[in-house]
């Protein structure tokens, strides 16, 4: 388990990454591979958890973590712990916060506080997956055109740096716009404008990691290209890879809920963040507490999750076992 | 140096070309063209036609294409559906409006972060140091929707000291009435002072661990001196890089806040145009954006290349 705790940023060592197991890949045939992929399994989910670990050794990790979890907590439990159904008619229209209704109700008389807690689930599975879907999609396009080289990469970097050539907001805004609003095309539409900047940092990372010995041996075995990029490569880029990943589930969640706010979002009824605060703009100064309990939620998630990032990205740098900071 | 330009320059040309189809690819995909949106539904097919026809929408896309960008080129962007007027009339008060708003974000924004990036970075890990990096992660964290909505509710609903929407009479600019112009300021410096202030801080902690910097605390200069002559003008240089390249990444904010505060410049001329499938305006919004985003990106380069003589292009 110490091992896990060694991982560094940085060009990884394929004897430094004891996690991935690349000593077990290169050293024995095909064969032990196919034994070891469960426990290649295990370990992968342990180097996840052994992550979190981790970050909680930092001041940061430790208020991100628990923001992190609160929000996951009420985006599973959200619409069975909120007190009333987010799209009931159950007051007056906006009544401030009372112990009837925690955070008031908006102009048709829902409840503020179930509407929020019931919206934390879309927003968070639509930047989840998103972000998901961009870090795939640019894993994808970057290792290919970083193992590849030569003309080919070229030509895909220069397709990349166009996309990138455009604010991701107005990108994502002329996409969703053409597509049409719905929770499958904003999940499609991120995952499109974070293709470019993933790839680039997995193309830089695939670079690096072909001219290593580990990659050369295997090629010289004669392995596939595809068992190359795919068991060799992607491996040691893991650590990078959670760091960008947590990195673009912020943005994820920014992009999403911005788009939320343009109107872009779910639609209604059904409770968007975003969207929520954008409709309190009409009645911002007779009933401000509209816009507050959206605010504070999109707002401490997002400080939550870069929280963890930059918790998980210290980590790194703590001298190992034991020392506390 | 003419020649590195010279490639940049005809790069970006490439780019701005295909970006250019890929706008007009969208916009033409749009569902509902204008005829139909200024129409309604029910409408005879044969008015829907006619106007069609006026608009030059009954002919095939890869014409229209190749008119479009002739007319960007030449100077002639057409005439926008809804406000029945040239593109460029429409356009034009409302760039200035922005610009007007990006200059003073830049104006309060650039100072403040360079200085608390300094003072940060010069105390690493001091209790000043961990608030000020607290606050630009929460700055980096907000959305500007949210900050805007926060700085209404607090300076607007609660204090009553400034107006909760900028917006403006027909015919004037925000110069006549700068309190408008206060809270959309306010809002978008929040996250530009967030990223400026980081890269500073990051700057200046890599260079006061620097040998050069070392030799000069050691031959006895006073630590003023030290981080004024030695290590501010080097710390800078990236910093400049990240300035520039911000001038780009406020057009994306640019399209929240004017949306937040109502305020009439290019961000909210976008949306207007989205929502009433006003093509002309929008294709002209969005190729300018993108100049404007490739344009700072160059500068972001050159200027890096210019100020550090050691990777100045040949």
């Amino acid at each position: 388990m110490a091992n896990q705790d060694r991982l560094e940023l940085g060009p990884p060592q394929p004897a430094d990454s004891g996690v991935m197991a690349s000593q077990a890949v290169t050293g024995t045939a095909r064969t032990g591979l196919l034994r070891t992929t469960n426990a290649r399994a295990t370990a992968a989910l342990g180097s996840l958890l052994g992550q979190f670990r981790l970050a909680l050794r930092t001041p940061a990790g430790r208020i991100g973590l628990p923001l992190v979890l609160l929000h996951l907590i009420i985006a599973l439990a959200g619409p069975w712990l909120a007190p009333y159904a987010p799209t009931a008619f159950v007051g007056s229209q906006l009544e401030p916060p009372s112990w009837q209704f925690l955070m008031g109700t908006d102009q048709f008389g829902r409840d503020i506080l179930s509407r929020v807690m019931s919206g934390a689930g879309s927003i968070i599975a639509v930047s989840v997956a998103g972000a998901a879907l961009g870090i795939a999609l640019g894993t994808l396009v970057g290792m290919a055109s970083g193992y590849k080289g030569g003309r080919t990469d070229e030509v895909v970097m220069r397709v990349m740096d166009g996309l990138m050539s455009f604010p991701s907001l107005l990108m994502a805004l002329l996409v969703l716009t053409s597509l049409g609003a719905n929770a499958a095309n904003i999940v499609l539409t991120i995952g499109v404008v974070f293709t470019a900047p993933v790839s680039r940092v997995m193309r830089s990372i695939t670079l690096s990691l072909k001219t290593q010995e580990f990659v050369q041996s295997a090629r010289m075995r004669g392995e596939p290209v595809p068992y190359i990029i795919f068991r060799e490569i992607l491996p040691n880029t893991l650590p990078v890879l959670a760091v960008e990943g947590s990195v673009r589930l912020s943005y994820a969640i920014l992009l999403a809920s911005s788009l939320g706010f343009l109107g872009l979002g779910v639609q209604p009824p059904s409770p968007d963040w975003g969207l929520m605060i954008s409709e309190s703009r009409r009645f911002i100064v007779v009933a401000p507490w509209v816009a507050l309990a959206p605010a504070v939620a999109v707002a401490t998630l997002i400080v939550g999750v870069n929280l963890l990032t930059d918790g998980i990205r210290q980590a790194r740098t703590l001298p190992r076992e034991g020392t506390q900071v | 140096m003419l020649r590195f330009l010279a490639v940049r320059l005809s790069l970006i040309a490439l780019t701005l070309l295909v970006v250019s189809v890929l706008i007009f690819t969208i916009t033409e995909v749009l569902p509902g063209d204008a005829a139909q949106q200024q129409l309604g539904q029910s409408v005879t097919p044969e008015s829907l036609e006619a106007l069609r026809a006026k608009y030059g929408l009954n002919r095939p896309a890869h014409v229209r294409y190749l008119d479009w960008i002739g007319g960007m080129v030449s100077g002639d962007l057409g005439d926008s559906y809804k406000y029945n007027k040239p593109v460029i009339n429409v356009v034009r008060p409302r760039v200035f409006n922005s610009v007007v708003l990006a200059a003073f974000a830049f104006l309060v924004a650039v100072p403040t972060a360079v200085f608390s990036g300094v003072w940060a970075g010069v105390r690493r890990n001091s209790f000043g140091d961990q608030l000020v990096s607290i606050a630009s992660l929460v700055g980096i964290s907000l959305p500007e929707f949210v900050t805007g909505v926060l700085f209404i509710v607090i300076f607007a609903s609660a204090l009553r000291w400034l107006p909760s929407s900028s917006v403006m009479l027909p015919a004037t600019n925000p110069l006549t009435r700068p309190s408008i112009l206060v809270l959309p300021t306010l809002t978008l410096t929040g996250v530009l002072f967030a990223y400026i202030m980081r890269m500073t801080r990051a700057n200046v902690i890599e260079e006061m661990q620097a040998n050069y910097v070392r030799t000069a605390i050691l031959k006895g200069l006073s630590m003023q001196r030290v981080i004024w002559r030695h290590v501010i003008p080097n710390a800078m240089l990236p910093t400049i890089s990240v300035i520039a390249v911000n001038i780009g990444w406020m057009l994306g904010g640019l399209i929240i806040v004017e949306n937040v505060f109502a305020y009439p410049g290019i961000g909210s001329l976008l949306l207007v145009s989205i929502q009433s499938r006003d093509v002309p305006i929008l294709q002209a919004l969005a190729l300018l954006i993108a100049v404007t985003y490739a344009l700072s990106n160059l500068l972001a380069d050159l200027s890096y290349g210019l100020l550090n003589p050691r990777i100045r292009v040949s």
